[in-house]
């Protein structure tokens, strides 16, 4: 069959079926997984408009009422909502800013570094914690502000800027500040590496002319490196917007606790708080989509706005 | 000028040095804190608060508690386990696609885009996988752990398609010229020509993997499906409620722990422990890894 096709005026290389059988059936498991487990689920989106009870199975999520915007309404009207809309936009509007400008400059000053080791063991050390799960992470910090022999307090109370022990993480005024520069410890290093590539990119003949004309350190980070990695940092601004509805369940969920909550409560937390420990489906399903619409409009003016100012973008 | 332009440089470059070194040492800290405070007696930690440089006074309790516990010990086989199997079945589903997806003879290509695309960014959120999950009876049972993580999402395949597509075509036809089959090319050309992408994308499903607590979280609810991170969740939450803090989120975890504690031993210096356990298969790894991780996401952000 295929010496006969292949004589054939419309035979093209590899269109044959049992080439196009192969590689289907190669990508069959992965687009069943697909179909399944993120293709299914969005029809539990339909949960936010219907009065859907947990007995009704899988089907009750077609069959049961529609009730149109109720659910919306019972949360744009719960008091708790605009607070935890604050903590949420709080933490990822000032985290996210401290956390690029901190990564820009911490990848500026690595790419200064003259000795290569201790470039490179700058480097893995600062790397590490990114690989250590929030739970241990967190409960490091907690004990490390904990009012009972806590190193903070410690060092505090021997430079006696305190008098007694603060309980860091009961009082709920820290907590923004706690999750920010915890997320930037544990974070820093890591957050510089694709600047580090965009850096390594740089044509060097820029800086050999610039010495050349007697620039200076500062002048070549500013006038060439800078503007060479302005399309990276274009992508995180833009990513950072599109995530701003998004906080790190991880983290939050483990540092949060019933004294803090007034700061710590954020969408996140409270989509689990409301759907799987109160098992009110329809509401969380509501704040999913509330949230998920509000990232796609950030998402597409975000990159709307960066094409237009410096004419990069994402798409 | 010359002379003041290098002595200006010196001077920038010690402080630069000192900078980073305090940037290490503020990095490095909370896990040396970690260790020296699971080998310190429990009693020296109340009565003079946690050490902050060196032992006090020096003992193995804690981890001698945490190593013969049980529950513990199932925790961290069970990570492992999901870990392990996780890590090979994922990237062979995800690799598998993905070099499906890479070849440009494949017909409805645009199909699979989509799905994809609508995979990468939409999302149904937890209660409507809760739901899914009660129905696939996978709800509370191992396989929570195994089945929703076997495809390693569609920004995976996007980097998987990136380095397949260097590999020469002509390779591949001349290939299949000689009568190899698809099967045969993936799995004999392709598949050994990707090292370097596999095990980047491997170290980074590992990882996330062994640190995940939420599968644990929100999809199961008998003690003995814990993983060790959420052991360790559940530990420092019930601390915190016996340092007069928290939730009550842990009954079992506390009285777990009064049992584990001894003189030497307290539930402070048992979490210390418990943490360092779970983090020495990565501390062991990471040299390994370090190497692909700029590979790792190099690849992503040239595409992603």
């Amino acid at each position: 069959m295929s010496k006969k096709n292949r004589s054939s005026k419309n035979f093209k290389f590899g269109y044959d079926k049992s080439t196009q059988f192969q590689l289907h059936s190669l990508m069959l498991p992965g687009t069943i997984l697909i179909i399944l487990f993120s293709i299914v689920p969005l029809f539990g989106l339909l949960l936010a408009f219907k009065a859907y009870k947990v007995t009704e199975g899988i089907m009750g999520v077609f069959t049961s009422p529609f009730i149109g915007f109720q659910n919306f309404k019972i949360i744009f009207g719960n008091y708790d909502f605009l607070n935890m809309l604050i903590n949420t936009l709080g933490i990822n509007l000032i985290g996210n800013v401290i956390n690029i400008f901190a990564a820009i400059f911490f990848a500026l000053m690595i790419n200064e570094i003259v000795n290569k080791r201790f470039k490179s063991a700058v480097q893995t050390i600062t790397y590490m914690p990114h690989f250590i799960s929030w739970v241990v992470f967190g409960s490091v910090v907690m004990i490390l502000l904990s009012g009972d022999g806590g190193a903070v307090n410690q060092i505090l109370m021997k430079l006696s800027i305190i008098k007694k022990p603060i309980v860091y993480m009961a009082e709920s005024k820290y907590f923004w500040w706690i999750a920010i520069f915890s997320n930037l410890i544990k974070e820093l290093g890591w957050s510089t590496i694709l600047y580090t590539a965009a850096i390594a990119g740089v044509d060097q003949e820029l800086y050999e002319a610039a010495d050349l004309d007697g620039a200076s350190r500062f002048q070549k980070m500013r006038y060439i490196t800078l503007p060479c990695i302005e399309g990276t940092i274009v992508i995180m601004i833009i990513f950072a917007v599109a995530s701003i509805m998004n906080n790190n369940f991880d983290q939050l969920f483990v540092l949060q606790n019933s004294f803090n909550l007034e700061r710590s409560e954020v969408i996140d937390t409270y989509i689990y708080k409301v759907g799987l420990k109160q098992l009110q489906f329809g509401m969380a399903a509501a704040i999913n989509i509330f949230k998920s619409a509000i990232a796609l409009v950030l998402l597409v003016t975000a990159n709307k706005v960066s094409s237009k100012l410096t004419n990069k973008g994402l798409f | 000028m010359n002379k003041i332009k290098s002595k200006k440089q010196k001077h920038f470059n010690s402080v630069l040095g000192f900078f980073m070194i305090l940037i290490m040492i503020i990095t490095i800290y909370p896990v040396w804190f970690s260790i020296i405070n699971s080998l310190e007696s429990a009693q020296s930690i109340s009565k003079n608060g946690y050490a902050l440089l060196w032992c006090r006074e020096f003992t193995i309790e804690s981890w001698k508690a945490v190593l013969n516990n049980i529950n513990i010990l199932s925790a961290f086989f069970i990570t492992f386990s999901r870990t392990v199997i996780v890590i090979v079945l994922q990237t062979l589903v995800t690799a598998m696609f993905a070099y499906g997806f890479s070849r440009s003879n494949l017909r409805g290509k645009g199909f699979y885009k989509t799905l994809g695309l609508l995979s990468m960014y939409l999302n149904g959120g937890i209660i409507a996988y809760f739901i899914l999950f009660n129905t696939l009876k996978l709800y509370d049972s191992y396989w929570v752990y195994i089945i929703p993580c076997l495809f390693g999402g569609f920004y995976n395949v996007i980097i998987f398609n990136a380095n397949f597509k260097e590999i020469p075509e002509a390779l591949i036809e001349s290939a299949k010229m000689d009568g190899a089959s698809e099967y045969r090319i993936f799995f004999k050309i392709v598949m050994p020509l990707s090292k370097p992408v596999l095990s980047a994308l491997g170290i980074f499903t590992a990882v996330g993997t062994w640190n995940d607590y939420t599968q644990t979280l929100y999809y199961t609810k008998s003690p003995d499906l814990q993983t060790l991170s959420y052991y360790i969740l559940v530990i420092t939450k019930s601390s915190e409620s016996a340092s007069k803090l928290g939730e009550s989120m842990g009954m079992a975890a506390s009285s777990i722990l009064s049992t584990m504690s001894s003189n030497a031993t307290s539930y402070k210096t048992i979490e210390l422990a418990c943490m360092l356990l779970s983090v020495i298969p990565l501390i062991v790894m990471y040299p390994f890894a370090q190497k692909f991780f700029e590979k790792g996401v190099m690849v992503g952000s040239v595409k992603g």
